[in-house]
This record gives structure tokens, C-alpha cells and sequence, in this order.
């Protein structure tokens, strides 16, 4: 779960990470309050879940309140279009302000589970070329990406953040400053089951202090149930709207650009459906895991998502019956199809226990049903409805 | 012949008196598996039909001499389980939950490290040895014994391919559903290095998808390792980046992970990767052919 940076640095403070003084602004009136509180010159951050935010013009700096309240006026509300943001952009509803702070140094400082065989660890990844896109300084200069593996059961240690801050260049007062940081940056990644920890830039100020200037993070999922705190933090409106009423249903949905829906049983099986589609000369229209038990109840919040999305001109249902049963599968379509009143074609694929009694219960419904059986004949047959 | 679940196995179930747990631990018996024990905490002394429960997996090796378990326990107390099933020296583990955070798996592969446990799992549909039986929720009736080893991060999309191989008459030697999480106890190279070692395995197929490195450590196994024909297929070519399909682990993050550099990184190796997942079976055959010609 990603939150805003407005509340990763309010999490970061709360750990004694230094961050700029500032706050969050809803209102253009609030930021001419934050900026008058502040004094001096302010920065004027749109709060969007994208990265590239400066480069969309999100990120404005002010002089005076009165220009705080123009800018801020100007960025609340828009349509915030970023590389991250596709074209159609994210509204802004929230501005940080801030005091606006020179950097004399920009560094970049991360922390992430490095997921790959052998290493399976929390891991610092630091670079001296802070403020740009680290994936970027990764292609371009190696060179210039340290990393610094935690053993899960040591922790963190002194002498790592000692390396981490030589291979910086920081001088003895930052050194400290910087170990104290880092210690406090690895406790909070912990304590709060984070995945992703961003600070970047890291910057050191004109008058050699260590600021962290934007910081990003990412929480597991899996852990927001310890984690209220966290999960109070979701911010709904920055999700697509169908994908927060598939989560609120316990159905996996992903929305898609295509027009073939597709309500698949088994994330593997799901993204080989999209695969398929796609092989068949199709888009598809979403990702849709209904789950392992998909229940007929299941299925019909199911179709209801998948029906919501307006560019979704035929359905492919792809399930792969084990302990699941077919009959019950079809049963489940069938009453849902009826229930929801479905205009869309469908293309049903069952395979698995019971099939055939599966398939014989959708032929013999009388609902616009299109049976097939190969995988690839499905999606087929699902494309050609639609072009 | 088979990989880490054979005819010595004895299995306990842990969680055996939750819905999941019980109902599983009946469909494995159904497939012959040899299920000698249950374990809950705080329910030792009860039976689930004529398997006996105990209130810890220690009980459960003392008194049934159990050394495979299968863990069924929500994920808040799964690690919890997986931990009690390392300290009383249960020589395989098998974790089907889903949603053990992954500082958790951090700290799991720690305490597996010079071990003697074998994990597989989380978030998995387990493993099946024809003819044996299964620790897991693999349906019963896609399997048929034989020489062919599977290995997938999925779980529907690989009863779909041991379904297609089945129906080929193309029998399998173990299947082995490694998890869809980013930390997996066993990854794809441990497994290749298995089946590459069992004598009955002729042929390996290998399940992957988009998110982490874990296929393109494989290759790097296979082109130094393994001997054995290779047939793969890697799903999500059409996910888009950043965004998790499903599986936890089943991310394109800061443009790696992506189907593309997985299959390059095979087809490298001289692993024969299939586009059309609906031809995985036939591409077997193929190559089973191909290889009993040139033996003969």
C-alpha cells in the first residue's frame, strides 16, 4: 500500500528522521496559513501516489502566503499528468507545504527486501547522484549504486551506516547524523512492515545538515492487519475506483486498457488469460483472479466489476475446476448471468472435474453462452466478438 | 521414482481441525497419501476421523515418527508453525498459506539455513507424487505417474499443464507448486537441481512468471547444470509494470522482472520456452520423442 509523501515524512519525523517543517494543505486557504506559519519562502507540493510530480508542474515554489495561495490554487485540483500517471493524469487533492530548503548535495537513500536467491534480506541501496530516478543511475553508472545487506537477525549495525556514509563523502558531523538516520530509517521499515523505503533526495543543506527533501513508501499488504495506523493512511481516491470495489469484495481485479473482460480462477492462470487474448489479437480489459473457491456469490461480484467497466465489449470466464467443481462453476455463471441480467457475450472454458456436466448446464441455459474448450480456441473465439 | 515425497514419507497436517486443514487432509488420504497425524495447538488428545491430533509437531514426530508436514495454519501463525516444524527436525515442509509478510519469509530462510528442512511454500498448491499421494490441494484426478518433473510458481495454470500432459499420457514423477510469493523456501534452482539428480525424471517443465529473478537464476542453473531437457513457459507478458498481478510476488518493479528478459534469459540456456500455453504438453511430447529417437 502506497501512501503520500506528506505522510511518509510524518512518519519519518516520528522517528526522528529530519525532514523539512511543513504540512498539508487541502485548500488554498490552508496553504496561505502553512506559508504564513513558515515564513519565508515555501515549496508547494502536489500529494499524488506518481513519481515525476516536478516535472508535470506539481511542485511550485512561493515566495509570500498570497503566492502560496495563488500557486496552490493553481496545482489543487488539476489534472496531474506524469510518466507514472498515464495520460488522463491524477487530480490533485492535496498540496504539501513546505519551507523550501537549498541543497548543496543530493543523495539517494532506499531500503527494500532484496528478493533474489541467496540474499534474502533487508538491503540499503545509497548513491552519491540523489534526485534523479535510481533506476536510471543504475543503467547509466553502476558505479555509483552501493548496496549494504542487514542480516534480518543482527540488525543493523554502526559500522554499516559508517561505510554507507564514507561512501557518500560525508564529513565527521554528518557521519553521526547519518548513522542515527539510517538506524532510525531501518527501525521503521521493520516496525512498520514497509517494502519500500525511498528517501530521494537526501539532501545536505547549504549549512551542512542531512534533510530527507521527498520520501516515498510502500507497506506489505499482507501486514496492514497489525498495522492500523498504516491502514488508516489508504487513500482511496488514488486507486481505481473499480479496483477499490473489487478489493472491499475480496476479488483480485487489476484494471486494463483492452475491451475483452476476462474472470479467471488462479493468478497464474489469470495473467496466461490476458497472455492469450493478447496472442489472439485482442487487449484485455482487466487481470481477474476470482480465487481458488469462487463461490457462486463470488462470481456474480465478479461479473458485476467486470460490467462496471464501460469498455468491456465481451467476457471470457477461464476456470480450471480441481476441488472446485465445474456444475457448480456453471450453476454459480448461470445464476449470476440471470441476477446481474448480462447483456455481454461470453465465452465460458471450463476444464476440470465435472466438465462435461459443466458445460451441458450452459448450453442448455439459454443464455448467451459460447462454450469452448482449448485454451487458446477461448480466447479465440472471445477476440472475434469484439472486432 | 520421485522427488521429496516418496513412499517413506509420513505426513502430519498442521491446522488439521481448521476447515482448510481437515478437508485437505481428507482429499490427500483419498490420493493414498500416508497422513499418520494432525497437529493444533491446545486440541492433542482429539481425532479427525482416525488420525490422531497432537498439540505439537515434537508429540507428533515422537509418537507417529512423522517427517513431512503440510501447514495449513493462517498466515499470522504460520511462521510461528513453519518454525516449531524446523526445531523438531521435519525433513519437509509444506506451506500452503497465503499472506506471510515478507520480512517473515526473511527471517524463515534464516532459520532454515543449515537446517535439515526442505521448504516449499508459502502461498502454494503444495506437491504430488503420483502414485504416492500429495501434501497440498493439487486436484486429485490431473495426475499420472511417470517421468516427467513439473515445477511452477502457479497454481491453477500448473493443474492446467500437468492436465494437458496427463491427457498426452505423458505421466509426471513429482509436481511441485513452489509459491507465488517473493521469498519461496525452494526456488526453481533447488528443484532443478532434484529432479536433475533422480533417475526416473527424464524431463523437467518449469512454470514462471513475471517478478523477481528467480527464472533467471534457473537459466544460469540449467545452462551449467542440468542435462535434462527443459520445457518453460512464462506468464505475464501482458502485465503491466509496477502493479502486483495477484500474486505477491508477481511484480514488475523499476523495469525488471519483465517476461521478456525471463525468456531471453532461458532460451540462452537452451531451454525450450513455449509461447502458447496451451502447446506446453505437445512441446513435451515433442521433445520426449526427439530424445527416446536419439537414444535408441
Amino acid at each position: 500500500m502506497k501512501v503520500h509523501e506528506y505522510q511518509a515524512k510524518e512518519l519519518l519525523r516520528e522517528y526522528g528522521i529530519p525532514v523539512p517543517r511543513g504540512r498539508m494543505a487541502a485548500t488554498a486557504e490552508e496553504a496561505r496559513e502553512a506559508a504564513e506559519e513558515l515564513a519565508g519562502n515555501v515549496v508547494i507540493k502536489a500529494q499524488i501516489h506518481s513519481g515525476g510530480r516536478g516535472k508535470g508542474g506539481g511542485v511550485k515554489l512561493a515566495s509570500s502566503p498570497k503566492e502560496a495561495y495563488e500557486t496552490a490554487g493553481r496545482i489543487l485540483g488539476m489534472q496531474l499528468v506524469t510518466h507514472q500517471t498515464g495520460p488522463e493524469g491524477k487530480k490533485v487533492r492535496r498540496v504539501l507545504v513546505e519551507e523550501a530548503t537549498q541543497a548543496a548535495k543530493e543523495f539517494y537513500l532506499g531500503l527494500l527486501v532484496d528478493r533474489s536467491r541467496g540474499n534474502e534480506c533487508p538491503v540499503f541501496i545509497a548513491s552519491e547522484a540523489g534526485g534523479m530516478e535510481i533506476e536510471q543511475v543504475a543503467a547509466a553508472s553502476p558505479e555509483k549504486i552501493i548496496r549494504c545487506a542487514i542480516h534480518p537477525v543482527v540488525g543493523f549495525s554502526p559500522f554499516q551506516a559508517r561505510k554507507l556514509a564514507v561512501a557518500l563523502g560525508l564529513d565527521a558531523n554528518q557521519k553521526k547524523t547519518f548513522t542515527d538516520l539510517a538506524r532510525n530509517l531501518y527501525r521503521l521499515f521493520v516496525e512498520k512492515d514497509c517494502t519500500l523505503i525511498e528517501i530521494n533526495p537526501l539532501a545536505v543543506t547549504l549549512e551542512g545538515r542531512l534533510v530527507a527533501l521527498d520520501a516515498k513508501m510502500d507497506f506489505e499488504d499482507d501486514s496492514l492487519y497489525r498495522h492500523p495506523e498504516i491502514k488508516a493512511l489508504r487513500d482511496e481516491n488514488e486507486e481505481d475506483p473499480l479496483e477499490v470495489l473489487a478489493k472491499n469484495a475480496s476479488v483480485n481485479y487489476i484494471k486494463l486498457t483492452g475491451n475483452v473482460g476476462c474472470m479467471v480462477n488462479g493468478a497464474g492462470l489469470a495473467m496466461t488469460t490476458m497472455d492469450l487474448i493478447k496472442m489472439a489479437g485482442g487487449e484485455p480489459a482487466n487481470f481477474l483472479d476470482v480465487g481458488g473457491g469462487a463461490s457462486a456469490e463470488q462470481i456474480e461480484r465478479a461479473f458485476k466489476i467486470l460490467t462496471s467497466d464501460p469498455n468491456v465489449r465481451c467476457i471470457l470466464v477461464n476456470i480450471f475446476g480441481g476441488i472446485l467443481r465445474c456444475d457448480r462453476v456453471s450453476a454459480g455463471l448461470i445464476q449470476a448471468a440471470k441476477n446481474i441480467e448480462m447483456k455481454l457475450p461470453m465465452v465460458v472454458r471450463l476444464q476440470g472435474t465435472n466438465v462435461e456436466e459443466g458445460r451441458k448446464m450452459l448450453q442448455e441455459s439459454k443464455l448467451k453462452f459460447t462454450v469452448a474448450e482449448g485454451l487458446y480456441e477461448a480466447a479465440q473465439k472471445a477476440v472475434a466478438m469484439v472486432v | 521414482m520421485s522427488i521429496l515425497l516418496d513412499g517413506q514419507s509420513r505426513i502430519v497436517i498442521q491446522g488439521i481441525t481448521g476447515s482448510e486443514g481437515s478437508f485437505h487432509a481428507r482429499e490427500a488420504i483419498k490420493m493414498g497419501s500416508n497422513v499418520v497425524a494432525g497437529v493444533t495447538p491446545g486440541k492433542g488428545g482429539l481425532k479427525l476421523d482416525d488420525i490422531p491430533v497432537y498439540d505439537s509437531v515434537a508429540d507428533a514426530v515422537k509418537e507417529r515418527n512423522v517427517n513431512v508436514t503440510g501447514i495449513y495454519t493462517p498466515a499470522a501463525f504460520a511462521p510461528d508453525a513453519i518454525f516449531e516444524a524446523i526445531e523438531a527436525g521435519i525433513g519437509l515442509i509444506v506451506c500452503m498459506t497465503e499472506g506471510i509478510p515478507v520480512m517473515e519469509m526473511v527471517r524463515v530462510k534464516q532459520a532454515l539455513k543449515g537446517s535439515g528442512s526442505w521448504m516449499i511454500g508459502p502461498n502454494c498448491p503444495g506437491i504430488t507424487t503420483p502414485g504416492i499421494g500429495k501434501v497440498g490441494f493439487m486436484p486429485n484426478f490431473i495426475h499420472k505417474s511417470g517421468h516427467v518433473g513439473v515445477v511452477s510458481r502457479s497454481g491453477t495454470l500448473t493443474y492446467e499443464v500437468i492436465w494437458q500432459l496427463t491427457s498426452l499420457g505423458i505421466g509426471q514423477s513429482t509436481s511441485i507448486g513452489i509459491g507465488g510469493d517473493p521469498i519461496v523456501g525452494s526456488g526453481f534452482v533447488d528443484i532443478l537441481g532434484l529432479f536433475e539428480k533422480d533417475p526416473l525424471t527424464e524431463a523437467v517443465v518449469m512454470i514462471g512468471e513475471i517478478g523477481g529473478t528467480a527464472e533467471e537464476e534457473a537459466a544460469e542453473f540449467i545452462q551449467s547444470e542440468v542435462t535434462k531437457p527443459v520445457v518453460s513457459f512464462i506468464a505475464g507478458r501482458t502485465a503491466p509494470p509496477g502493479r502486483r498481478m495477484g500474486h505477491a510476488g508477481a511484480i514488475i518493479s523499476g523495469g525488471k522482472g519483465t517476461a521478456a528478459d525471463k525468456v531471453r534469459a532461458l532460451e540462452k540456456a537452451g531451454v525450450a520456452v513455449e509461447r502458447n500455453p496451451a502447446e506446453i504438453g505437445n512441446r513435451v511430447a515433442e521433445i520426449l520423442r526427439k530424445k527416446k529417437k536419439f537414444t535408441a
